[in-house]
C-alpha cells in the first residue's frame, strides 16, 4: 500500500438548511475540489454516503446524482455508503483503501443528509431502523434508548451514583457546545451550563435533552490522492497514519454496554498501522452522539482507564488547554450530527485542525488527530488517524 | 443437526409463550434469538432449543421520546438468561416513572406480548417481556 494523504476539505454550515441533500454536497464537493487546487474532471470516483435519503426527500440513489451535480466525468462511478452514523467516515476509509492501493490516484469521498425534513417523530422512527427490525426496533427502543441502558450500566459497574455520572455527563455537553461557540459552521453556537443540561426534558433515562446530540443537516467532503500527488499540489498535505473499521451484531450480543468491542478492535488496528499509541495523539473528534457516548469512546480508544473517564469533561481534561482536546469542533453534540455527513466534517476538523485554520479553537502544535464513528446500536465502528 | 430456525418460527412459538434459540451440537452454546450459525463457535451445527423463563437485568432505560406509533413512558431492558444467552426486551408490571439502579441484578421472568406492527415494520410482533419475581 503507498502513503494516501488528504487534499482539499469542506464544509457547509451544520444545521437547518433549505438546501437539498444533492445541493448541500455540492456546496461541500466543488468547495473541497477547490481547495485542492484540482478540477472535477481530474476525480476518478465517488464514494458518496447518505443513509435517510429516502425518507428525507423520497430519494433514492443518490450517488449518480451527486457525481453529476460536481461536474464528474461519466467514467469516474459514484458508489453509495450506508453505515448508519459511521457512513461518511466508512466511505471515507474506502476511498483511501483504494487510492492506497493504486487503483485510483485521485477521488472524492464525504456524505449529505438532511434529517430536518422528516421531523422528530419520523426521524426518530427512522432513525431506530438502525436497530435489529425483528429483535430489536418492535420494543420501541431508539439510539438515546440504547445509551441510556449504557449509561446506567457504567453507574451499576462503576458504583458511581447515578447523580454523579449524570452531572459529569453533563459536563461533557457543557464541554462540546464551549467549543461549538467558536465554530462558525457548528449547529449550535452558544455555551450552555451544567444546570440547563440537568433541567432538560428527559428523553431516554437517564438521558435528558442536552444530552443528546441535535437532528441536522449538512454535508462534507474531502479529496484524497497519493502522498506523492499531494505533496505537488497543496502546501501542507495531511496525510492517513492509519485507519481501522470494525463490525458487531446487534445489541443483544453486546452484553457488556460500557465496552464498545468494535471500537476496542478498530483503534487497535489504526494505532497499529500508524504506529502510534494513544498517549501520541494531539485531538480527536470522536462520536459524542451522547454525553456517556464520549465517556465510554475516551475509555474504549485507550485515552483513560476504563470506569475513569467520566469525569474528564469535568476536570477540563479534554477542554481546549487540557492535556488532550476532544472535539474541538463541538462534537456531534454542539457542531451537529446529518448522519451521512458527520464522518467527513470530523476529518474536515482534524485536518484543519493539523494544519493550523482552525482560529479561536486552533489545538496548538497538534500533529496528530483521530477521527471516530460509530454507527448504529454499536454495530459500526471506524476510525481514521491523520497526521501533518 | 442443522435443523434451520426462522423468524416465523421464532415468532409462532413466541405465541404460544416460548421462548426459542439454537443449541449448538459442537459448542454446546444456546444462541438466542435464533441465527444461522452459533454465537460463539459459528458451527451451523444448530437445533430449535426452548429457553427456560429466569433471568437476570443487567440494564434499562425509559423511553420518553419514542418512535413515530409506540406510546411512551415505557422501559426497555435487557437482561442474561440462565441459559446463557442476553436478551432485549420490554419490562412490564413497573411504573416506568418509579424506576431506579436497584432494578439491575433483579430476577425477572420471561414471557411475550403481541405488539402492534406500524407503517415500516414487517407486521404485527410477538416481542419479549420481563416481569419482576
Ligand atoms: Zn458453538
Amino acid at each position: 500500500m503507498r502513503e494516501v494523504a488528504i487534499l482539499g476539505v469542506a464544509m457547509t454550515k451544520f444545521g437547518n438548511s433549505e438546501k437539498t441533500n444533492i445541493e448541500m454536497f455540492a456546496e461541500a464537493g466543488l468547495g473541497a475540489i477547490k481547495n485542492s487546487n484540482i478540477e472535477a474532471k481530474d476525480l476518478e470516483a465517488l464514494f458518496f454516503g447518505n443513509c435517510l435519503g429516502t425518507f428525507e426527500e423520497g430519494q433514492m440513489h443518490m450517488a449518480p446524482f451527486a457525481h453529476s451535480v460536481l461536474g464528474m466525468p461519466m467514467s469516474s462511478p459514484a458508489t453509495r455508503f450506508e453505515g448508519a452514523c459511521a457512513t461518511a467516515t466508512v466511505a471515507i476509509r474506502h476511498a483511501s483503501l483504494l487510492v492506497g492501493a493504486g487503483v485510483y490516484d485521485m477521488v472524492i469521498a464525504g456524505g449529505a443528509e438532511r434529517t430536518t425534513a422528516m421531523g422528530t417523530p419520523l426521524a426518530t422512527r427512522t432513525f431506530a431502523m438502525g436497530c435489529h427490525a425483528q429483535y430489536e426496533s418492535p420494543l420501541g427502543i431508539t439510539f438515546p434508548g440504547v445509551f441510556g441502558m449504557a449509561a446506567h450500566m457504567y453507574a451499576k459497574k462503576y458504583n458511581i451514583p447515578l447523580k454523579e455520572l449524570k452531572r459529569n455527563m453533563a459536563e461533557v455537553a457543557v464541554k462540546n457546545h464551549f467549543h461549538g461557540a467558536k465554530n462558525p459552521k457548528a449547529h449550535f453556537q452558544k455555551e450552555i451550563t451544567v444546570e440547563k443540561v440537568l433541567s432538560g426534558g428527559m428523553v431516554a433515562d437517564p438521558l435528558q435533552l442536552l444530552d443528546c446530540c441535535p437532528f441536522s443537516d449538512g454535508s462534507a467532503a474531502v479529496v484524497i490522492t497519493s502522498a506523492d500527488k499531494a505533496k505537488q499540489l497543496v502546501d501542507k498535505p495531511i496525510y492517513i497514519a492509519g485507519t481501522g473499521q470494525a463490525s458487531a451484531g446487534p445489541l443483544y450480543l453486546q452484553q457488556d454496554l460500557t465496552r464498545v468491542k468494535a471500537r476496542e478492535i478498530s483503534i487497535k488496528k489504526a494505532y497499529k498501522q500508524a504506529g502510534i499509541a494513544p498517549k501520541d495523539v494531539d485531538l480527536c473528534e470522536l462520536h459524542d452522539c451522547f454525553t456517556i457516548a464520549e465517556i465510554l469512546a475516551l475509555e474504549s480508544m485507550g485515552f483513560y482507564e476504563f470506569g475513569k473517564a467520566y469525569d474528564s469533561a469535568a476536570k477540563g481534561e479534554t477542554r481546549l488547554g487540557g492535556k488532550m482536546i476532544v472535539n474541538p469542533s463541538g462534537g456531534l453534540k454542539a457542531k451537529g450530527h446529518p448522519i451521512g455527513a458527520t464522518g467527513a466534517a470530523q476529518v474536515t476538523e482534524v485536518v484543519e485542525q493539523l494544519r493550523g485554520e482552525s482560529g479561536s479553537r486552533q489545538v496548538e502544535g497538534a500533529k496528530i488527530g483521530v477521527v471516530d464513528t460509530l454507527g448504529g446500536d454499536y454495530g459500526t465502528v471506524c476510525n481514521i488517524i491523520l497526521r501533518s | 443437526m442443522n435443523e434451520e430456525c426462522t423468524f416465523e418460527d421464532y415468532q409462532k412459538s413466541m405465541a404460544d409463550n416460548k421462548i426459542l434459540g439454537v443449541l449448538c451440537a459442537d459448542c454446546n452454546t444456546i444462541t438466542a434469538p435464533p441465527q444461522a450459525v452459533c454465537r460463539k463457535c459459528s458451527s451451523p451445527n444448530l437445533s430449535p432449543k426452548e429457553l427456560g423463563k429466569n433471568a437476570t437485568l443487567q440494564t434499562f432505560t425509559v423511553i420518553r421520546v419514542a418512535p413515530d406509533g409506540m406510546n411512551p413512558p415505557y422501559i426497555v431492558a435487557l437482561a442474561e438468561t440462565d441459559d446463557g444467552p442476553w436478551v432485549i426486551g420490554n419490562l412490564i408490571g413497573v411504573d416506568p416513572d418509579k424506576t431506579d439502579l436497584e432494578l439491575i441484578g433483579k430476577r425477572v421472568t420471561m414471557s411475550s406480548q403481541h405488539t402492534k406492527g406500524n407503517l415500516y415494520s414487517l407486521a404485527d410482533f410477538h416481542t419479549l417481556t420481563f416481569s419482576l419475581q
